[in-house]
């Protein structure tokens, strides 16, 4: 690995001056996990690493009075998985932060990372964006939201400038009886990147019928991609087999996958079918109020030989 | 062009505290924490498996949390305070988990035993009877390729009886 | 849950002396002081402390680290290497290229083991006019630190004319298809038939007449099956650290399963006499054959002759999966043919195996494993050794057995269901046991085949049904059988005593997983005292008489047969000491279990440790000695599995493995071998593979896609040891690391086959070719 600077900002101004001095030439580090990778072997090299947990705002979770939740961009995910309110009103993305990676990585990786990455693969994003997060940036002429809906434009590309950091990912308070639920498939239990991935949310009214819905799929087009098709065949039912298989076909139609060493075409044009249905029916399970296991808890088969 | 040259890496002034005891090292930026470990101050007992985080034969506990050493930069650890294998147990001792994976025969080779022990010992501090399954879940990211991990998973049960007997 | 256990094994009188959770079983045999009990394993401690020394973990006074440069092409005549930018960074102190090596014959070379040709083991550790494949490595540098090193790799100008390439067997073999070795004729039942292409060797072994056999067959199955190259997948990347002194001597520090063979190797490459290399085996994170073959040993050595300081390579992940040597990839045919009741009367094969870059593959192995399970009066198989551009393969536990495995035991498995019989019952009604003619023409030895069958027939997991499946899976239950013949080659042990009675016991066998133990228990229980008293240490070739390799489930056999020669070697001169404190003739002496003995006159070992000053001094007994008394050794694998037939992903439920250990010296880790190589054929059926694109090119070089199977992935595994002795050996012992990695992918596609109705013809058996196979995509 080529040599760098390593810088440690006290303040959200000085790491966007920090950053603003050398575009493209330094980058945001917060739990480093994706970009200590990267460095290593050779796909990015940099002049200065700007590491972002020095920086107060970055490490906090805020929840407003509203229900609202703000997680710092440098929050790594143990905290995001181990916090009650996040627990209590975001389970989808507890789904997600307790399947990146596994419990060393998850003890420094962050939502924030996740999303800076850019990775189609990103497990956090389709949680995120399916509940209307909205990415807090700041630059160097000050702050501007964005939703995380639209923050990836391709692998590994995002809408941050080279100037801007990352600062928060705001969570709006959710609708009563609103819940997520994020599904990804990976050959193996654990340790792996998603295959195909998909985050979906729905809201219910009191009679149990799904009255606000969003779908978001991971690792079948170049960015996260949501599905509106796949919300309205879910929108107006009360999730039953015909409507997840509508939304389930919907996204399969609206998946634009590619064959690698991961997955063909047509197992992830596949698997995007499955899991919306599967997630959809996790989402309006958990609005109901019934426990759905999270996604590391339902991969693996409990049947041991000897218990 | 690389702006900076690869030859002239400057050093920085790194203070810790590793395995209980203050300590002072140079390290340059881009030398990960695990590098730092074993060559710069000689703890060779961290090992290095695959440089990206998918082994876990480099864990070590980083303020009370565990994390790949080969994913962390040394000149993080600034400030910090690192346990090594080499600091889990005590002076002329053994911590339980030693102890079990002996009587186990939860090691063949042994190059991935310090960093499970090490992941091991961070799950009995916030789990102090985990069930099979849960030992599976937390050790997922160690790997280890001599034992079919049965004898592994037979020593973390042992090792939590240790601690913490069954009434 | 209930075990077999309080049922004993039909044949062979025996008797249960350990359950262990219910989970492990052992059906042994012999009474013993030792030999059988769980000591706690004399390097255990250095172990969970990170004491321990690893070949990465060596230090030395002036050290340099180096780094390699690797062909980024499949294919490519190398046509200029200049290192002059190279050589100008500062902290670069030496840069070596093939033509540091001197000029390497084309000629085959003896290693006491395996060997090879010359030219071509120069050639694989750095390239000289070709690179075979991504990763052959052209150069190497060494610097004041890896990063230094690796800049300047950067900086080597290599001008390359790339070449056309094959990347995998059936395009190998094909018409017209580009050459490896353009200069290579195929060699056909020993004779060239000066035909230019791919396939290197084509053998063949025969008994009886299969084509006319088949004709008698009511039932015949049938099937084609491709596995593709994995790899070993030790967790310690390769590594060598190398001095080469003033004086023209070398030292290697290495991870190594054989000190000898990479001293002997590194020699032959750097062109010198044996006894100006040493080698000095540090311990070693994991090999299953692939740290038997020298890649950066050679290369060290020349950074060191041209630094004059010490110097450390060691790979990168990546390397270790593009550079070193993987287990073959293969293609078969296989055809079984049984009468209506049941009896198998006919076999014919064909496999091919990739070598990869170099001639020889594992092919030999395959052929002879393939029938050994079964009697069959008339039987063929013919071999094919297949060049592509891949790393030249090397040995991966029971190298070749699997891949056939994988193939021979579906088709018996379709055999069995198309009879309407049970697949164990099948197989034991066609077991092979001793006086069972082998296909390479000797008769089987004394083999547990039948026991072991019976055993896997009355365990409590195939007794017990599947269960209730999840919502949208289904279960199924598969049985496979497979063998490994084991080896023997020469071993050297010396054992010194101590005047407290405690010995020390020095060995060439490099330790991979608990040998040091198994080898102290039986000089122990000859010697008649404790495991504890004895220390045992693994140390350079300087040090101690020639040792093989730890390889081919050797070591327990062979190196504890030279510590029970060596432990008798020491025993019969202490019987002259004792005898001589006791002024009586050593005639009269006996020793038993410990204690010296002449009338009604005793005294213990350790008493007698005591007298040796007295006596006339120190003893050291010592043996080194090359059996040939091996004895072959038969596992099974039952699974259960448990298929989301909407994702295509297999969950392995349960999962048993029985085999015949002859005698376990140390059960803890006789049963850890049954569990290790069972997650091993759990990653090989399911997960692992060099998956290449369109260029040749492996794709999947980190361990986050090639997916070793984890913690969460597998079971807990039974186990059941089987002991039936193997006569060559005073305790039974056969050996134990390798058979049980031939049964798991036939056994896991057996189950795969039991639940969803369809037959996997290639491995991985991964979730997508499931969906395929089912037609959901």
């Amino acid at each position: 690995m080529d040599d760098f600077e390593y810088v440690r900002p006290g303040s959200v101004g000085e790491a966007v001056a920090l950053l603003a001095e050398k575009p493209g030439r330094a980058r945001a580090m917060a739990g480093g996990t994706d970009l200590l990778v990267q460095l290593k072997v050779g796909r990015r090299t940099l002049d200065r690493v700007v590491d972002v947990k020095g920086i107060a705002e970055l490490n906090e979770i805020h929840v407003g009075s509203d229900g609202g939740i703000t997680i710092g961009a440098a929050v790594p995910c143990h905290r995001v998985y181990d916090h009650p309110a996040i627990v209590a009103g975001f389970p989808g993305i507890v789904d997600s932060a307790s399947i990146v990676g596994g419990i060393a990585i998850q003890g420094r990786a962050t939502l924030g990372g996740n999303l800076c990455n850019g990775a189609p693969s990103g497990d956090s994003i389709p949680s995120l964006a399916v509940v209307g997060a909205v990415a807090v940036i700041a630059g160097p002429s000050g702050r501007r939201e964005f939703p995380v809906s639209e923050f990836c434009t391709g692998p590994g590309q995002t809408v941050l400038g080279a100037d801007e950091l990352l600062v928060a990912i705001r969570l709006p308070a959710p609708p009563p009886r609103s819940f997520g639920h994020y599904l990804r498939f990976i050959p193996r239990n654990e340790m792996d990147i998603a295959v195909a991935g998909a985050g979906a949310w729905v809201a219910l009214d009191e009679a149990g019928v799904v009255t606000a819905a969003r779908v978001v799929l991971a690792s079948v087009a170049p960015t996260p991609i949501e599905v509106p098709d796949a919300a309205t065949a879910i929108i107006g039912t009360r999730g039953e087999a015909t409507a997840l298989e509508a939304a389930s076909e919907a996204a399969k139609a609206a998946a634009r996958p590619i064959t690698d060493m991961r997955g063909t075409q047509a197992q992830r044009r596949h698997l995007s079918g499955v899991l919306t249905k599967r997630a959809l029916a996790g989402a309006i399970a958990r609005a109901r109020g019934e426990h759905v296991p999270g996604a590391h808890e339902a991969h693996r088969v409990h049947a041991s030989a000897t218990h | 062009m690389v702006a900076v040259d690869a030859r002239t890496a400057t050093k920085v002034v790194v203070q810790a505290t590793i395995n209980g005891e203050p300590v002072q090292f140079l390290a340059e930026p881009r030398q990960t924490l695990l590098e730092c470990l074993r060559d710069v101050l000689s703890l060779t007992g961290t090992k290095e498996g695959c440089a990206d985080g998918n082994c876990g034969a480099c864990n070590v506990v980083m303020d009370g949390r565990l994390v790949n050493s080969c994913l962390v930069l040394g000149v993080e650890a600034a400030g910090a305070s690192i346990t090594t294998i080499e600091g889990i147990a005590p002076v002329g001792g053994l911590h339980p988990l030693q102890t079990a994976f002996l009587e186990q025969a939860a090691l063949q080779c042994g190059i991935c035993t310090p960093g499970f022990i090490v992941s091991a010992s961070e799950l009995l501090k916030r789990n102090a009877r985990p069930t099979e399954d849960e030992i599976r879940f937390w050790l997922a990211g160690n790997l280890c390729r001599c034992t079919g991990y049965d004898k592994i998973v037979r020593a973390v049960l042992q090792a939590a009886e240790m601690i913490h007997p069954a009434a | 849950m209930t075990t077999t256990a309080d049922r004993p094994a039909t044949s062979s009188p025996t008797r249960v002396i350990s359950i262990n959770d219910g989970a492990n079983i052992i059906v042994s045999h012999g009474d013993y002081a030792v030999i059988g009990t769980r000591p706690v394993r004399h390097d255990g401690v250095d172990k969970v402390t990170g004491r321990a020394v690893y070949g990465g973990d060596t230090r030395l006074n002036g050290l340099l680290f180096g780094k390699v440069l690797r062909s980024p092409h499949v294919h490519a005549r190398i046509v200029s290497i200049d290192t002059s930018k190279a050589r100008a960074v500062p902290g670069v102190h030496a840069i070596v290229t093939n033509a540091d090596l001197p000029t390497a014959e084309d000629r085959e070379v003896n290693l006491g083991e395996g060997g090879g040709n010359l030219k071509y083991m120069s050639d694989n550790v750095l390239a000289s006019d070709l690179v075979l494949y991504k990763g052959h490595a052209i150069a190497a540098v060494a610097a004041i630190n890896v990063h230094v090193a690796e800049a300047a790799c950067a900086l080597i100008e290599v001008e390359y004319e790339v070449l056309p390439a094959v990347h995998e067997i059936k395009a190998a073999i094909a018409e017209g298809a580009p050459l490896v070795h353009p200069s290579l004729t195929t060699k056909s039942l020993g004779k060239d038939t000066g035909v230019h292409s791919n396939i290197t060797n084509h053998a063949r072994l025969q008994i009886g007449d299969p084509d006319a056999a088949f004709a008698r067959a009511d039932v015949i199955a049938e099937g084609e099956f491709t596995t593709t190259m994995v790899h070993q997948g030790y967790i310690e990347p390769t590594n060598a650290t190398a001095m080469w002194y003033a004086d023209g001597k070398v030292t290697i520090w290495t991870s190594t399963q054989g000190s000898f063979a990479a001293r002997d190797s590194t020699a032959q490459i750097l062109g010198l006499p044996v006894s100006r290399v040493k080698a000095v085996p540090q311990e070693i994170g994991g090999g299953f054959g692939g740290k038997i073959n020298v890649y950066l040993e050679p290369v060290a050595a020349l950074l060191s002759r041209a630094s004059g300081r010490p110097v450390k390579l060691i790979m990168t992940r990546a390397e270790v999966f593009q550079a070193t040597g993987p287990a073959p990839g293969s293609y078969s045919k296989v055809k079984f043919g049984a009468t209506k009741d049941g009896r198998l009367v006919a076999a014919s094969a064909e496999i091919y195996m990739e070598s990869g870059a170099y001639p020889g593959s594992d092919t030999g192995a395959a052929m002879r494993c393939l029938y050994s399970p079964y009697k069959i009066d008339d039987m063929r198989v013919d071999g094919y050794d297949v060049l592509t551009n891949r790393p030249k393969t090397a040995p991966y536990r029971a190298p070749g057995a699997p891949q056939a495995a994988f193939a021979s035991e579906q088709v018996i498995d379709d055999l069995a269901r198309k009879l309407g019989m049970d697949p164990v019952e099948f197989r034991l009604l066609n077991a092979a046991h001793e006086g069972t003619r082998l296909v390479n023409g000797p008769l089987h030895k004394k083999v547990g085949g039948i026991e072991v069958l019976e055993q896997t027939k009355a365990h409590a997991h195939y007794q017990s049904d599947l269960g209730t499946p999840s919502p949208g899976t289904k279960r199924g239950r598969g049985v496979a059988i497979g063998y490994w013949f084991n080896i023997g080659l020469p071993s050297s042990v010396a054992i010194s005593v101590n005047a407290d009675g405690s010995v020390t016991l020095v060995e060439g066998s490099t330790d991979i997983g608990g040998s040091r133990a198994s080898i102290a228990m039986q000089a122990a229980e000859i010697l008649g005292v404790r495991a504890e008293d004895v220390r045992p240490s693994v140390v350079d070739t300087d040090s101690i008489g020639y040792t093989g390799v730890t390889g081919g489930s050797r070591t327990t056999y062979a190196t504890g047969l030279a510590a029970i020669e060596a432990a008798r070697h020491v025993i019969a001169q202490m019987t002259a000491r004792v005898a001589k404190v006791w002024s009586v003739s050593p005639d009269e002496v006996s020793h038993d279990h410990g204690a010296f003995r002449a009338g009604t006159r005793s005294m213990s070992f350790k008493d007698a440790a005591g007298h040796l000053d007295e006596t006339g001094g120190p003893i050291t007994g010592t043996a080194s000695l090359d059996p040939q008394g091996h004895g072959g050794a038969f596992a099974t694998v039952t699974c259960d599995v448990e298929i989301d037939v909407e994702t295509g992903k297999t969950q392995v439920l349960k999962w048993t493995i029985v085999q015949d250990a002859g005698k376990a010296i140390h059960p803890s880790y006789v049963e850890g071998q049954f569990q290790g190589a069972s997650a091993q054929g759990i990653g090989w059926a399911l997960s692992e593979e060099y998956f290449m694109n369109s260029k040749g090119e492996m794709t999947n070089t980190s361990l986050l896609d090639y997916r070793l199977p984890t913690a969460f992935d597998v079971p807990m595994i039974n186990t059941v040891i089987v002991e039936v002795p193997n006569p060559g050996h005073p305790f039974g012992v056969r050996g134990v690391g390798e058979a049980s990695i031939v049964p798991p992918m036939a056994a896991v596609a057996n189950a795969i086959r039991d639940a969803i109705g369809v037959r996997m013809h290639a491995l991985p058996m991964n979730p997508g070719a499931i969906l395929h196979a089912l037609g959901t995509i």
